[in-house]
């Protein structure tokens, strides 16, 4: 019993259960979900492809923890998405040889260079000038999209380079490049902010930018690198976005991933308040809503009722996972173990 | 409020320090405010010197008739911001009164009773919101969110395709025009400021109002005084959603039509209108004529794009983008004394 509720009081333990559910479920629907097969080498499979698919969902919402953890938003990351991807194909498209792989990498690395002065300018208005994140962000959210149609000239630029397209639908090691990308830029990040102080810094700076300040913490400098992070992970979830489809458009690339990203990292565990974040939460999440989006697609249920199934797994879920919710409904048994009532809030 | 600090402070001691810090504070409340005025006075002088014709009130009262719901909505977003909460339904909610308008008017209901469902089920959604987030601790950014799903959503289930509304009070109403002076205005621009002008009174006078600035400052502390802090938190919401439904009645006027993907987005509108008018994101400090001034701004920006006349679709999110930027940034320096 004891070691029972452990695992359900885990913060991880809600939106795992929640996953697991949604895969199970699949099974009525069809009967080889779980079934992962090798082909010319590659793995093969519903579960391969949820996994791929919410790579890009997977990176903002990486970069949109650590933002979140100093009491930030980025709002912008769509937008980021959209230019990435129209600058890449841009550059792609007047390649003398398209399918040449400097250029290419040539491209990209112009577009990561793009994505992280995106995230700077972020980074300044919100440390620098001192304007609130949601507006500060909103900026390059309006903005954002009229300068990628303005790179591509309003029109959607379609790419023939198989070095490109590697990096969206690509294999290697028979797992999708896409995947391994972000698992590496997670791996990263996991690896910075717990094996060093980092990750306890920003969690002081959005528990109280002014106290950690004066601890002697350069709560500036952390806040312009944790919205330069989140521009460099919008920046290779356009890529990835970009190259899968071989194709950018300005209009509709990225558009409102900055909701699911913020629902994938509250889902995770992160409070919006900032001071404690969990990049393992987050990237659950991401893969969670991912898993809904196939789940929706492959149940049959109507394209038009799809938000209002979205809607009753966020509440549902976000009330499983809020202590009060469980206090008020499921009250304590055993005596030994009940805390005093949380009256307060 | 100032009255109640008095009340407390006599038995006490008077400390000059304290007077001196209480009468700066009331200053310095103001000058967001102020700022916001001065810009977009500045703005509009810029127009006036740049376009021939931009001088004429009509342009201001303009603005006024095409952002009359995004004036509504964002006077329920002003309660909602100053109570420390953020409401992300409400360009959804504001779609679905429009589908629920367009879907009964069509069933030959009338006009009247059509009028009260919408707003019925708008403050239903806002109360419903306000509860789960007070009641289960959840966020207001991820309940309004589920909020903006599940509206969006009922109206996909209604229609996904734009009903058209035939009613003749809905077609005059649509087209009347309302002389003052030498000036024109519609009724839904006349409804959007009356809202706004009861709102700015209910803000500034009633306890609701001033329960909403208490539990913004600090919702413990609310608590502790013996504020309603959960019928203030929950009103706020139901007040929001009932104001998105009201846009959305006023948005059906304008255009008639319902369609369920109207105001997309028109959430960051409200929210922004709501910062530019001087409003702390954090909740506790902010006044209503910002927000009103705020949707000025918003609109103002769009008139001057208009009379430029020579921007392309794109261009014209990259001029929005740079005037908010340079708004904020001017709004930024002035206000910079500001903690």
């Amino acid at each position: 019993m004891n070691r029972f509720a452990t695992v359900t009081k885990h913060r991880l333990f809600w939106p795992a259960a929640a996953l697991v559910v949604l895969l199970v479920s699949n099974l009525f629907f069809s009967a080889d979900f779980f079934a992962i097969r090798m082909r010319d080498g590659h793995l093969y499979g519903s579960l391969i492809d949820i996994l791929r698919g919410s790579t890009p969902l997977v990176l903002v919402a990486l970069g949109m923890t650590l933002v979140i953890a100093t009491a930030g938003i980025d709002l912008s990351v769509g937008s980021v998405i959209a230019i990435v991807g129209a600058v890449a194909c841009l550059r792609i498209s007047e390649l003398p040889d398209q399918n040449s792989v400097s250029g290419v990498l040539a491209a990209v690395g112009v577009a990561i260079v793009v994505a992280l002065a995106l995230g700077l300018w972020n980074g300044i208005l919100v440390a620098v000038v001192g304007i609130q994140p949601i507006i500060a962000t909103l900026i390059l959210l309006v903005a954002g999209r009229g300068i990628a149609q303005l790179i591509t000239d309003g029109q959607i630029i379609n790419v023939r380079s198989d070095p490109y397209r590697t990096i969206g639908a690509g294999y290697a090691l028979t797992i999708p490049v896409a995947v391994i990308i972000a698992a590496a830029v997670v791996a990263a990040a996991v690896l910075f902010t717990r094996r060093t102080a980092l990750g306890l810094l920003i969690e002081s700076v959005g528990s109280s930018p002014t106290a950690s300040r004066l601890a002697g913490i350069q709560a500036r400098r952390l806040t312009l690198i944790v919205y330069v992070f989140s521009g460099f992970c919008a920046g290779v979830a356009g890529l990835i976005y970009s190259s899968n489809i071989s194709s950018a458009d300005g209009n509709n690339a990225g558009n409102l991933i900055e909701l699911d990203a913020i629902l994938a990292v509250v889902i995770g565990g992160t409070a919006l308040t900032g001071g404690r974040f969990s990049i393992a939460g987050s990237v659950l999440g991401a893969v969670l809503i991912q898993a809904l989006n196939v789940t929706i697609y492959t149940t049959g249920i109507p394209n038009n009722v799809t938000l209002l199934f979205k809607a009753v797994v966020v509440v549902v879920l976000c009330l499983a996972q809020s202590p009060t919710f469980r206090a008020k409904v499921f009250p304590k048994r055993r005596k030994t173990t009940a805390q005093p009532a949380e009256v307060a809030a | 409020m100032t009255s109640v600090t008095e009340k407390s402070q006599e038995p006490r001691v008077e400390r000059p320090s304290v007077a001196r810090a209480r009468r700066y504070g009331v200053n310095s409340r103001y000058v967001p405010v102020l700022a916001t005025l001065v810009l977009f006075g500045l703005m509009y002088g810029i127009g006036i010197a740049n376009y021939e014709g931009f001088s004429d009130t009509q342009i201001l009262l303009n603005i006024f008739i095409d952002n009359a719901h995004l004036l509504t909505v964002a006077v329920g977003m002003t309660f909602v911001i100053l109570s420390g909460g953020i409401d992300l339904s409400v360009g959804a909610v504001l779609a679905l009164g429009t589908v629920i308008a367009a879907a009964l008017l069509r069933a030959g209901w009338s006009p009247l009773l059509v009028i009260v469902v919408v707003l019925a089920v708008g403050a239903l959604i806002g109360a419903a919101q306000g509860a789960i987030i007070h009641f289960f601790d959840i966020q207001p950014f991820i309940a309004t969110l589920a909020g903006l799903f599940t509206a969006r959503g009922l109206a996909h289930l209604i229609s996904t395709k734009s009903i058209p509304i035939t009613d003749e009070f809905w077609q005059t109403t649509a087209t009347e025009r309302i002389q003052l002076g030498g000036f024109r205005i519609s009724p839904s621009a006349l409804v959007a400021i009356l809202i706004a002008i009861v709102a700015a009174l209910a803000l500034a006078y009633t306890r609701f109002g001033r329960n909403t600035y208490a539990v913004g400052g600090n919702q413990q502390s609310a608590g502790l005084m013996g504020l309603p802090v959960g019928r203030t938190r929950i009103g706020v919401y139901l007040l929001s959603g009932l104001c998105a439904a009201l846009g959305g009645i006023l948005y059906s006027f304008e255009t008639p039509t319902g369609y369920s993907l109207t105001a997309q987005g028109m959430e960051l509108d409200a929210i922004a209108a709501v910062v530019i008018g001087g409003t702390l994101l954090t909740g506790g400090s902010g006044f209503l004529a910002g927000t009103v001034l705020g949707v000025l701004v918003l609109g103002l920006i769009q008139t001057i794009i208009t009379f430029q006349g020579t921007l392309s679709s794109w261009w014209t999110k990259i001029v929005i983008g740079g005037l908010l930027f340079a708004f904020i940034l001017l709004q930024r320096i002035v206000t910079r004394r500001e903690p």
